[in-house]
């Protein structure tokens, strides 16, 4: 793929706009003035990202819930995920999983696969993500596409969060039953990327920038971007996740985009995130990208608290996973000290509880959305 | 004399149809079926579960109700067409909406593929009713390739920016032969009620109901809107004019000739 068609182009022309292009004046009284305008334009996010008044914020909470109801009706969307493999030959200084840790490493058979994929269908759930981590020999796309036949055997939707492939890779999965692709670009920043992605494939900041667009080429049906939020600055993260799920959107537009909004946690290497993200950035985040983005899911994992993450429902939310664990067999093989997660869970709550809790918001759980 | 639009050889009273994607919660289904009277449902195979016991979707429809199952999601009427087909395995009877979408911001349809699609299941007797991008000459092939009935959209899906197309599709209500039903963007009872008093077969509505405070009664007085404009489409609706007229126009009108 040239890099002059890519959303590389996009963001080598828009990088420098932070913190250059931020309004003058009262920041308060621009994202207002946003705030009346009948669409949000980039400009215009920029304007709803700088703001920092409680004002603005919950007149722009009020917009996107009402922009959510009108556009995705009460309905959340309902997944969870299944780590296939913990091996990894990057190291990516944040994630647990990374090549320099030391910590027992798996594969799961196909035998278990089927086992987790039983476990997971028995809960009702009908849409599965399958991870493993950035290792194409110990995880190569033969043993995932193996796992994706026997998962589709009970799952309408299998997505995929694994390393970057070619077009031609992802044109094996999607004919392997394979139609969404989650591919997290953690860090927009590309300087910032370099510097806490040392080595592996990963570290090719462009390879990875244009996996979706890939992906899409190869006919996939669903794609959810993100920022992993605490790597660089929280407002030019969001602006360029924004602007890249606008740009698959545009290229792509009979694909459904998502955005999530992952914040960093806690895990093995006990990495510092370089920029704080608070709860109130959260949920000014969420609004902003659903103003900007009215027609685009948001998605919301197991990584925030229970209470926080039934509050941002209302804000725009439309995806949330349900009964996740982050370890390789994690749904049906007993913890093992050595065998660990690759990031805490805050939201532990199994599928059904999550289910009443939507419920008992005035949400419909949407378990199946596929064929 | 009772008026019945009749659609697949099947006699419908109500000309309230429900679209279901966005509730709340499923047994919204149902009762807002019996507040409105709706016959008609429409649901989104994508959605229908029938190996879940308590999320099947099918099962909050009341027996008395047509299932028009649709095929949201559908890029291309290849999988329009699969999608048709396995609707009708899984139990969603004849009738199917084809909805080929490939554009996922606005939503618009794709008339070309839906044609292709409406040929196809025509053919193999569904009971097949295109969502349609408003035009004539594209409804025109869509009936010569058998289709019950086309459901022109009123405004953008979710928009409840009311009847914006009403000068396309009135034309196609006065050409067409059969049902022209008017469905997405119809936010409140009075647009409804226009589609009907301009001779529309049908008003389909969901996100009105959802996006309201109150989206069982708003279906009621939906209902009832339908049937206020398709009684003034029978009585025949009376044009506009200009500026004031008396009531009685023809006053003194025979005396005037005498003395002529």
């Amino acid at each position: 793929m040239d890099s002059n068609e890519t959303f590389y182009k996009l963001y080598s022309e828009n990088k420098n706009r932070f913190p250059g292009s931020l309004p003058l004046g009262n920041i308060d009284d621009s994202a207002f003035r946003v705030l009346m305008l009948r669409e949000v334009t980039s400009g215009g996010l920029l304007e709803l990202l700088a703001a920092s008044s409680d004002s603005v914020i919950e007149v722009a909470a009020e917009r996107a819930h009402a922009l959510t109801v009108r556009n995705f009706g009460k309905v959340v969307h309902l997944y969870t995920p299944m780590y296939l493999s913990n091996f990894c030959d990057n190291e990516c200084v944040y994630c647990g999983f990374k090549k320099g840790n030391i910590i027992e490493r798996k594969t799961l058979t196909l035998d278990e696969v089927r086992r987790e994929s039983e476990f997971i269908s028995g809960k009702g759930l009908k849409n599965v993500l399958i991870l493993t981590g950035g290792s194409r020999k110990e995880a190569p796309v033969s043993y995932i596409k193996s796992c994706v036949k026997v998962l589709r055997e009970k799952f309408n939707s299998v997505s995929i969060e694994v390393y970057e492939l070619t077009t031609d890779e992802y044109k094996e999965l999607i004919d392997a039953g394979v139609d969404g692709l989650v591919m997290y670009q953690e860090v927009y920043d590309e300087d910032m990327y370099r510097r806490v992605h040392l080595s592996g494939s990963k570290r090719n900041y462009e390879f990875r920038l244009t996996a979706p667009e890939r992906a899409l080429s190869a006919g996939i049906r669903t794609v959810n971007i993100g920022a992993l939020l605490g790597l660089g600055d929280w407002r030019r993260e969001t602006f360029f996740t924004a602007l890249h799920a606008a740009y698959l959107e545009k290229r792509f537009p009979s694909a459904e985009i998502s955005v999530s909004v992952p914040r960093i946690r806690a895990q093995v290497s006990s990495f510092e995130p370089c920029c704080k993200v608070t709860d109130r950035n959260l949920v000014q985040i969420v609004t902003s990208l659903r103003l900007f983005l009215p027609r685009v899911g948001i998605t919301l994992s197991t990584r925030e608290r229970a209470s926080l993450r039934d509050m941002l429902l209302s804000v725009g939310v439309t995806r949330m996973s349900a009964g996740s664990t982050t370890r390789v067999g994690g749904h049906t093989m007993p913890a093992d000290e050595n065998r660990t997660e690759q990031f805490e869970i805050l939201d532990v709550r199994g599928v059904d509880e999550i289910k009443e809790m939507l419920k008992g918001k005035g949400y419909q759980p949407v378990f199946k959305d596929w064929i | 004399m009772e008026d019945i639009l009749e659609i697949g050889g099947r006699k419908i009273k109500s000309r309230f149809f429900l679209g279901t994607g966005k509730f709340p919660r499923k047994s919204m289904i149902r009762e807002v079926v019996e507040t409105s009277g709706a016959e008609v449902v429409t649901v989104a195979l994508r959605r229908v579960d029938t190996s879940s016991n308590d999320e099947n979707v099918l099962d909050h429809i009341p027996k008395t109700c047509v299932i028009m199952a649709n095929t949201s999601g559908a890029r291309n009427a290849e999988e329009a067409i699969r999608i048709a087909r396995l609707a009708r395995a899984a139990g969603c009877g004849n009738w199917i909406k084809i909805e080929v979408i490939p554009d996922n911001k606005y939503l618009l349809p794709d008339n070309e593929e839906t044609l292709k699609a409406t040929e196809v299941l025509a053919k193999e007797g569904f009971t097949v009713l295109p969502y349609m991008n408003p035009d004539l000459v594209c409804a025109l092939k869509m009936v010569k390739a058998g289709a019950a009935a086309v459901m022109p959209l009123g405004s953008l899906i979710g928009s409840n920016r009311g009847f914006r197309t009403e000068e396309v599709v009135s034309v196609m209500i006065k050409e067409i032969d059969i049902p022209v039903i008017v469905d997405a963007g119809i936010g409140r009872p009075s647009d409804a009620a226009r589609c009907m008093e301009m001779g529309a077969g049908a008003v389909l509505v969901n996100t009105a109901l959802v996006t309201s405070e109150n989206p069982v009664d708003m279906a009621r007085a939906f209902s009832m809107a339908v049937t206020a404009g398709r009684i003034s489409y029978l009585s025949g609706l009376p044009c506009q004019f200009d500026g004031a007229r008396a009531s009685s126009p023809f006053k003194g009108f025979l005396r005037t000739i005498a003395n002529g």
